[in-house]
């Protein structure tokens, strides 16, 4: 029993994010559906929701931020991991700083 | 007349606004801002009013913070502060400067970005990027950073910046080409012969002249010196100062031959006050005589540093002086450093001050 893929084609997936980035774009949601092929895909959709959000959670290497994990489905993701539908992807702040 | 001095304060765990009367008594703190991330430099434009904060946040990367409410509320951007893919991302934003309706941010690794919008985007002067002695940079022991930003007050083409460790650089087309500028300042850790290079001095702050803009001072990590040729030729001044190394200086408002250093012990056994006794040092004949100046500041234990950008003056009369240390306290004088008393203590480590600039 597969999940439906939606009418353009675009895995949908859900999208949570911790409090630390939510605090830097007011009125985010902590828990979105997104529509993205890829975790890069998914961060553009994001920063077009909240522009400047990409910039916070991804650096220019082209990478995720050395101290931001991306899991999807438990795995951890990079930006380039394609998303499936139905996935659950949890962005999380890592254990960093002093 | 300004109503009130409100001084802005970089530390490593967010910004804080101190303000006071012109009188320079009874202040308060407030902060931290800027969501308590490490903030290396914040300033104000006087023609906005605006006041910008800058740094970077090991889980989120680069950012230029602005308030237009003095500090109550506050936004951030970094909309076109990135090299491009595939270069090394740029880590934190170090260092700003607020002039004729441009806002220039100083980053690291060391690169020169300016917004024509009050910080909203970023456009890089990648110029910097393209002089020959790149790819000879070395980084300091902060990383490759610009940490310093001279604007000339009437000719915006022309702007100089310092380097840890690659020296001064001064453009005189807005950022297109550069020039180094270090010829007389020393190299102590390069062999024998080889101590006066084109460039990879280890500068650590200039501060231009006021009404005389030739005019530059630059405190090094060898040395401390001056230039009437805004660079092209500098002079030692540390005869009469207690060591080579330390990290701001700062200008008077009107006196250019007024000039604010704060050395430290050296540069290898601590970096911190002389014999734990804190001393401020001041010339009044451009570097030529220097006297300390300890009255109201601690004068046992004072195992404290000061960073590159934590020494600042107001435009008062007469003129009051700031300064901020690694442990966290802020002190002040109201009477051009004769004497001090502390404005705030246990603060985070503190990285830049500065003063609220007005139009009035």
């Amino acid at each position: 029993m597969s999940e439906s893929v939606t009418p353009e084609g675009l895995p949908s997936v859900r999208v949570v994010l911790p409090a630390p980035p939510l605090r830097l774009f007011p009125g985010a949601a902590a828990d979105v559906r997104i529509q993205a092929y890829t975790v890069s895909d998914m961060l553009d959709v994001l920063n077009q929701r909240w522009p400047g959000m990409r910039d916070r959670l991804a650096d220019t290497s082209p990478a995720v931020r050395r101290h931001i994990n991306i899991f999807v489905d438990g795995q951890r993701a990079q930006l380039q991991t394609p998303l499936v539908d139905g996935a659950d992807v949890y962005v999380l702040t890592a254990m960093s700083g002093g | 007349m300004p109503e009130s001095v409100v001084i802005l304060i970089g530390t490593k765990k967010g910004a804080f606004i101190a303000e006071g009367t012109t009188e320079r008594s009874a202040w308060s703190i407030r902060g931290p801002y800027c969501d308590a991330w490490p903030i290396n430099h914040v300033i104000g434009d006087a023609a906005s009013g605006t006041i910008y904060a800058a740094g970077g946040n090991e889980w989120f990367g680069p950012a230029v913070w602005m308030s237009t409410d003095l500090g109550q509320t506050w936004s951030h951007s970094s909309d076109g502060l990135a090299y491009a893919d595939g270069e090394a991302p740029i880590q934190s934003v170090w260092s700003l400067r607020a002039v004729n309706g441009h806002l220039f941010a100083g980053v690291a690794p060391a690169g020169l970005f300016r917004s024509d919008d009050g910080g909203v985007t970023w456009v890089h002067l990648d110029g910097l990027q393209k002089h020959p002695s790149r790819a000879d940079w070395m980084p300091g022991g902060a990383g490759l950073v610009l940490h310093h930003i001279v604007a000339h007050p009437s000719d915006e083409k022309q702007i100089w910046i310092g380097i840890s460790a690659a020296g001064v650089f001064h453009t005189a087309d807005g950022g297109k080409t550069w020039e180094p500028r270090n010829k007389g300042t020393r190299n102590d850790f390069a062999p024998e012969g080889q101590r006066y290079p084109e460039f990879g001095q280890c500068v650590h702050a200039i501060v231009m002249a006021p009404g005389v803009p030739d005019r530059l001072y630059q405190q090094n990590h060898c040395g401390m010196y001056v230039t009437e040729s805004g660079g092209r030729e500098w002079e030692s001044i540390e005869t009469g100062l207690p060591s080579t190394f330390g990290f701001p200086a700062a200008a008077h408002p009107r006196d250019p031959d007024i000039l604010y250093l704060l050395p430290l012990n050296g540069d290898s056994i601590g970096r911190f006050m002389p014999d734990g006794q804190a001393a401020i040092w001041r010339t009044t004949d451009r570097g030529k005589t220097w006297q300390a100046l300890r009255t109201g500041l601690p004068q046992d234990g004072a195992f404290f540093g000061v960073l590159r950008q934590a020494l600042a003056t107001d435009s008062l009369t007469p003129a009051g002086v700031y300064f901020g240390t690694s442990s966290g306290s802020l002190f002040a004088s109201a009477d051009e450093g004769d004497s001090w008393f502390r404005v705030a203590e246990h603060l985070p480590t503190i990285t830049s001050v500065e003063i609220m600039p007005t139009n009035a």
